[in-house]
């Protein structure tokens, strides 16, 4: 197993889809919510507890083996909007190709060819963390990274935000994303014992009622 | 863990010249550009002049969603269900060239949903002059700039339009009102290019795109003899 195989899932270039998603960014941009570094830090912090959790949770316990078509289930049901649904299925899709070409691993044929429009990305990320030899934790921290970095590389597109500034927000998150990888990762070894229901289930509302106005949208930058 | 890839898994392969079920897959040409040039009038042009020889479609890369599938859904230049829009997140290059996996995506659910297809035409929404389409995507890729967005582009170069497959010059018609000099673009366009092809076009002539036309069907005609 190589610790660094972390650097390359978790890279922001890693081909998987995610530069065309804004984690909700655009249209709490459009809807004024925010309108700078400081507001980029609330949203990313709400994020981060909510759907952040849950994603890393659910990564965690893919990488532990747990069954992927249930924690398939368990995303769906931890995911009331239809839009986020159809995009979390999407970028799991992409990155499923990514993985299968990086890590090759029978894992990951099975799930692709169980769900060949795409099983959950949190879940996809996490098998495929355990195909590069990652751990449980790995692939929490790669999930719960991506749900902050994405909407703050967005914001700095959609506001023309400072960069320095962008990555300041992220640089004062790291230790709270440390403690949602440890509740994440201490669920997912609950759920190994105990079934997939040991998963947090928060939710951000206004994420998912969001999701649902920008999916509607005429025109937009960003695919959700 | 094994690492050699074989085509039974050939959907984790982007440039593998078969599909899953072993059939042969799709020519695919790129269209890239800057911002007007008229790639989407191209590929409508294209596929007027292609649809009844060659099963066609086409994958759309826009800056906003899906103006470039809107037009030529509204022109009815194909079936509704062979033009898919693919959204970028406002960076076209990315999509076309650092990370493609939406675009194939896009391209496989064309040719499962539709069936067996012989040329699927991506177009990028105007970007700039650096934008080149990944060899993962695509087998060959046409550049297109007019005579409009300055007649230096093809002295200045960049990536797109020294290495495309083909290079477009679009737009003629309008060169004597913008003061165009089309032979020295020419010249210009050869001295980057050395042997690879320059049309100049005006969809606007009669001639319009039967030019770029022949030069597909030749690419469509060389894919299928390398079966
Ligand atoms: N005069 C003239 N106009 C043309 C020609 N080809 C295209 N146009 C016009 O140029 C404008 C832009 O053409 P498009 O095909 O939309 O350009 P595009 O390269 O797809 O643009 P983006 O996708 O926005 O980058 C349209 O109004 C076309 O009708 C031509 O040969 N001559
Ligand atoms: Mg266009």
């Amino acid at each position: 197993m190589s610790q660094a195989a972390l650097l390359v899932l978790a890279d922001g270039r890693f081909p998987a889809g995610g530069h065309a998603h804004s984690g909700g960014a655009e249209e709490a941009v459009k809807a004024g919510r925010v309108t700078g570094a400081a507001d980029l830090e609330e949203f990313c912090r709400g994020r981060l507890h909510t759907t952040g959790l849950v994603s890393a949770a659910l990564a965690a316990a893919a990488a532990l083996g747990l069954d992927p078509l249930e924690l398939d289930e368990a995303a769906d049901a931890r995911t009331p909007s239809a839009a986020l649904r159809v995009a979390g299925r999407r970028l799991g899709r992409q990155m499923m190709r990514a993985a299968r070409s990086a890590w090759p691993d029978p894992s990951l044929d099975q799930l692709a060819a169980a769900r060949p429009k795409g099983a959950h990305q949190p879940v996809v990320l996490g098998l495929a963390a355990r195909a590069a030899g990652l751990g449980a934790r790995d692939a929490a921290y790669c999930s719960a990274y991506e749900c902050v970095s994405g909407p703050a590389t967005a914001t700095v597109r959609l506001l023309s935000l400072d960069p320095f500034d962008a990555t300041g927000v992220l640089a004062r998150l790291a230790p709270e994303l440390d403690l949602v990888v440890r509740e994440a990762a201490e669920a997912a070894q609950r759920a190994v014992a105990d079934g997939v229901d040991e998963l947090p289930a928060a939710s951000a509302p206004l994420l998912e009622v969001g999701a649902e106005a920008h999916a509607g949208w005429p025109a937009r930058l960003f695919a959700s | 863990m094994h690492l050699d890839h074989s085509h039974d898994e050939s959907t984790a392969v982007s440039a593998d010249a078969h599909r899953p079920d072993g059939h042969r897959r799709a020519l695919r040409i790129g269209l890239g550009g800057p911002v007007g040039s008229g790639k989407t009038a191209t590929v409508a042009a294209l596929c007027k002049e292609l649809r009844e020889e060659l099963s066609l479609a086409v994958v759309t890369n826009d800056i906003y969603t899906r103006e470039d599938a809107e037009f030529l859904l509204r022109e009815a230049v194909l079936p509704p269900e062979r033009i898919t829009a693919v959204e970028t997140g406002a960076c076209p290059h990315t999509a076309i060239r650092d990370d493609i996996s939406a675009n194939l995506e896009a391209v496989e659910d064309l040719e499962d949903e539709i069936g067996p297809l012989d040329l699927i035409l991506v177009e990028s929404g105007g970007d700039n002059l650096t934008a080149t389409f990944s060899k993962g995507l695509v087998d060959a890729q046409i550049f297109v700039i007019d005579v409009a967005g300055g007649d230096d582009i093809p002295r200045k170069g960049g990536p797109g339009v020294t290495t495309a497959d083909l290079l477009v010059v679009n737009k003629t018609d309008l060169a004597p009102y913008v003061g165009s000099d089309l032979e020295g673009m020419a010249a210009d366009a050869k001295a980057q290019r050395a042997e690879l092809p320059v049309i100049f076009q005006s969809l606007r002539s009669d001639v319009g795109v039967g030019p770029v036309a022949a030069w597909a069907r030749a690419q469509y005609a060389a894919w299928a003899a390398s079966a």
